[in-house]
């Protein structure tokens, strides 16, 4: 049982709380770095995968999980992201350029959708992101031009002053630091003012006014660092399918990433890595056992979603806090063995009291 | 022209009215209490006070400036800070970080400089932290300062929603039934920190109670209210001796 | 001018369709204060329902048509009690993933049983009138008709009936309901189950002109939209936000046939822009 003396005020600002921090996170930096050497390039892709969509997850985790808007249409921040980037590089942009742009462009997207979004109640918000994301899907058919409408477009590998990225492991230690970065950033906003606002806004809008914090004001910052983000993350996933079309980036996208990041652990920064983990382990799992179920089972379009929606279901109901919740729980029992009581995390009764008055 | 006034403010839900052309002043440094029946309009008074109603007639004066339109996040940058009558606190953050967030109005740092989290950021982050911890000791909550607000009890409760109002340093703090729902020692213990505020803070308090033994510690002065009017004004015994007062909360003639 | 009175009576019969998912949606709402995300679904269940009582077993028309309407009230019914009731009391965004999951995973069961090829559901309401040029099938008409009638009855219902305002009760404090004795976990499930007939309704309605598929469901998200406008809390207003989406679309198809798809929800950001409340609304604030 690890007693923490604390003996100054910075010890609460750092990221590595105490020494237990730097070892495990240490072994799992340098385990992360080092992946690509030991593992071939099915596995390096697979782990590609998982880092950008724990980018996107990232990014919809700071609107939806800490400042509580629920985003149902977070795919199209990452098609905004993935066509903007892959249109400037057919323009001759270079790939350091291009990438930032893009990500940018999603963020600007995302903060003029907030202007009028943050004065709506977070139900009609929600709405209207699924309505944002079905109509940046139709803008993306029919602006042929730049998209290249529903015969799609391709996507050339990325070029790093004149030397073209083939190397699986290449694109991956890309993609690796990018989401280092992201996840610093966030962790910066969480431990300053507007990270602060930002979770007082999701818990009660009521009292962070009176405390003289700018709701719209923050909302609107949040979903500016989040479209930047996904878009981030859009714009590399484009290197990664090589191919884009406007199927790619529909709502199935956007319930997986609201998967990730609820099953994950909605609120918390390793959520969204856990959910990116739990997402790419499922979809390798459902690809295989797609032939061992009888083809009516089997060869539905509708499969995939229906078991991610019985596994929402599940941990909705009984573990909303996500898999990182359940190892917090498991790492307190450890932490208090053998004094661990079972009731520590006993969910309280609760009561619907409406919100509405008229 | 006193400290905060209100004059004839008036408001009403659909065919009721909550409150009914009230005028009150109150002087810098007074505890200046709101008793009433339930109904009367007193937490009405309150959230027009903080901007989230907008009154139908009547201004609200605080240092003679009409703050009455004023939109609610300005509200604490002009130095009046509140509780709420069913706490408002972030239920998932802990103690620290609900006290952060009161010194929002005191956030000099652009955002584009707390991503990069610079060293600047960090000394402006530390300099917070010693005014919260000002407070944490002024209402001895030291122990409870990395618990999440969803575990602590409700007394505690009471208690971090006054120290949160008071990490805003306000000038007039607004106390909705801060005795509500605690046993008398807790309650005598609110009184001691009504006191403090008002002697060593120097921070004047408007309040709304309930409990009388309260009342008649700490407040200088106190107003009645019943329906929405006004029904009486003095010092706590007058008050509380006046016929129509009796007549409001015991029932009477008409 | 016949042109433009077809459009309008297409226009109309689709948006009673949008209408009444939009009112079992804002239905639920403003009993429970949850939020149904499945309501399409339940639509394009209730249509596969009828279609294997209608087609398949051969029973009557409107006997099958009230039997599906009883089959779904009991499926609506039981989603509440098995798995919504659970999760009362937490924040909307759980009850919103909730109910997205739960539709997910009606699409998926309804392909598995029935197939994604589209059937074709017969009802009575075959051929076509003529008013003054204008060609209007009948199916259409049947589908207005059929609206007036589901609204009239849960008018009736609502205002007239103690189950009614056990609703409303059950819906301002939870609390207090259980203490004065409303059997509010009964009350909220036959909210489920009356919001499932209805849709199931509207999807038999709407049978003959989409055909049955399990992609219906997607037109829950229009009738999102036309909740919204209408603003959330008002029956009434979901009915309207329907028809005003529902018309706006083959006016949108003749004439600016690249916005048909999303006119409605152009409408809908308009809307908000003006009004973020909804038309209708009732205020939201939490009352501290």
């Amino acid at each position: 049982m690890r007693v923490l003396f604390k003996t100054d005020y910075n010890q609460d600002i750092k990221f590595a709380k105490h020494s237990g921090y730097v070892f495990w996170y240490g072994l799992l930096l340098a385990g992360v770095f080092l992946a690509p050497m030991a593992l071939d390039t099915y596995w390096i892709n697979e782990l590609t995968r998982v880092l950008i969509y724990a980018l996107a997850g990232l990014g919809l985790m700071v609107v939806t999980g800490f400042t509580g808007q629920v985003s149902l249409g977070h795919a199209a921040f990452m098609a905004i992201g993935a066509y903007t980037h892959a249109f400037l590089l057919t323009q001759g942009v270079p790939f350091f350029v291009s990438l930032p742009i893009a990500a940018l462009t999603s963020g600007v997207v995302g903060l003029l959708i907030a202007i009028p979004a943050s004065r709506m109640t977070g139900l009609y918000l929600t709405i209207a992101s699924l309505a944002f994301a079905i109509v940046v899907e139709d803008v993306v058919i029919h602006w042929e031009g730049v998209t290249g409408g529903n015969r799609g477009m391709a996507v050339d590998p990325p070029m790093l002053f004149g030397y073209e990225i083939f190397e699986a492991w290449e694109y991956y230690y890309i993609v690796l630091v990018l989401l280092i970065m992201s996840i610093i950033l966030v962790l910066n906003v969480l431990r300053s003012p507007l990270g602060r606002s930002m979770l007082a806004v999701r818990d009660s809008e009521i009292s962070a006014e009176s405390l003289g914090i700018r709701v719209a004001h923050t909302k609107v910052l949040a979903f500016l660092i989040s479209a930047a983000l996904t878009g981030l993350a859009g714009g590399l996933f484009a290197h990664f399918i090589q191919f884009l079309s406007p199927e790619t980036f529909g709502i199935l996208l956007s319930i997986q990433l609201l998967l990730m990041i609820v099953v994950g652990g909605l609120g918390t920064v390793h959520g969204a890595i856990y959910g990116a983990v739990l997402i790419g382990f499922l979809e390798a799992t459902i690809s295989i056992m797609k032939d061992w179920l009888p083809p009516a089972i089997g060869n539905q379009p509708g499969l995939e979603p229906g078991l991610f929606g019985v596994i929402l279901v599940l941990f909705i109901i009984f573990e909303p806090e996500g898999v990182y919740g359940r190892w917090l729980k498991f790492r307190t029992f450890l932490e208090n063995f053998p004094f661990y009581r079972r009731n520590t995390f006993k969910r309280q009764r609760s009561y619907l009291k409406t919100e509405r008055m008229r | 022209m006193s400290f905060f006034e209100i004059e004839n403010l008036s408001l009403s839900f659909g065919g009721v009215k909550a409150v009914d052309g009230v005028n009150f002043a109150m002087e810098k440094g007074e505890v200046f209490t709101i008793v009433g029946p339930n109904g009367a309009g007193k937490s009405t008074i309150f959230n027009m006070i903080s901007s989230f109603y907008a009154p139908d007639e009547g201004h609200i004066r605080f240092k003679g400036e009409d703050i009455t339109e004023a939109r609610a996040d300005a509200i604490a940058r002009i130095g009046i800070a509140r509780t709420f009558q069913n706490i408002e606190l972030f239920e998932h953050s802990t103690l620290l970080q609900n006290l952060l967030i009161g010194r929002e109005i005191h956030n000099r740092v652009p955002v584009l400089r707390q991503l990069i989290f610079d060293p600047g950021v960090r000394r402006a982050e530390l300099e917070h932290r010693r005014k919260v911890e000002d407070v944490i000791d002024f209402l001895e909550l030291a122990h409870y300062r990395d618990e999440r607000i969803a575990n602590l009890p409700y007394g505690v409760r009471k208690k971090i929603e006054l120290g949160r109002a008071l990490c805003v340093e306000p000038e007039l703090l607004l106390l909705d039934e801060p005795a509500s729902g605690l046993n008398p020692e807790e309650t005598e213990d609110m009184g001691f920190w009504i006191d403090d505020i008002k002697n060593d803070l120097g921070i004047s308090v408007l309040m709304i109670e309930h409990d009388m033994s309260l009342v008649n510690e700490v407040s200088d002065r106190v107003l009645a209210l019943n329906n929405g009017c006004v029904i009486a004004e003095g010092s706590a015994q007058e008050v509380q001796n006046h016929p129509d007062v009796v007549a409001a909360y015991l029932g009477g003639a008409a | 001018m016949a042109e433009f009175f077809q459009l309008l009576v297409i226009g109309l019969s689709q948006g009673c369709v949008y209408g009444l998912i939009a009112m079992g949606f804002v239905m639920i709402y403003k009993a429970t204060e949850m939020v149904n995300f499945a309501q399409g679904d339940i639509m394009m269940l209730g249509s596969f329902v009828a279609f294997t009582i209608i087609v398949t077993w051969g029973f009557n028309f409107w006997l099958g048509l009230l039997l599906a309407m009883g089959v779904m009230a009991v499926f609506g019914f039981l989603v509440d009690a098995v798995v919504v009731r659970r999760i009362i009391g937490q924040p909307q965004f759980s009850i919103v993933i909730l109910t997205i999951s739960l539709g997910f995973i009606f699409r998926a069961v309804a392909g598995m049983i029935w197939g994604q090829a589209p059937l074709s559901l017969d009802t009575p309401f075959v051929g076509t009138s003529n008013f003054g040029g204008a060609v209007i099938g009948h199916d259409r008409l049947a589908i207005m008709g059929g609206t007036v009638a589901v609204v009239s009855l849960l008018f009736l219902f609502l205002r007239y009936s103690r189950w009614g305002i056990a609703m409303q009760a059950a819906s301002q404090n939870q609390l207090a309901a259980f203490y004065v004795g409303i059997p509010v976990k009964l009350v909220y499930s036959g909210v489920w189950g009356l919001a499932a007939a209805i849709s199931c309704v509207a999807g038999v309605l709407l049978a003959p002109i989409t055909l049955i598929g399990p992609l219906n469901g997607f037109l829950g998200i229009k009738a999102f939209a036309a909740a919204v406008i209408g603003g959330f809390g008002s029956l009434p207003g979901a009915l309207i936000g329907g028809l005003i989406i529902g018309i706006a679309e083959p006016f949108a198809a003749a004439y600016l046939p690249e916005v048909k798809n999303i006119i409605g929800y152009l409408i809908m950001f308009a809307v908000l822009m003006l009004r973020p409340e909804g038309l209708f609304a009732t205020i939201y604030q939490k009352k501290v």
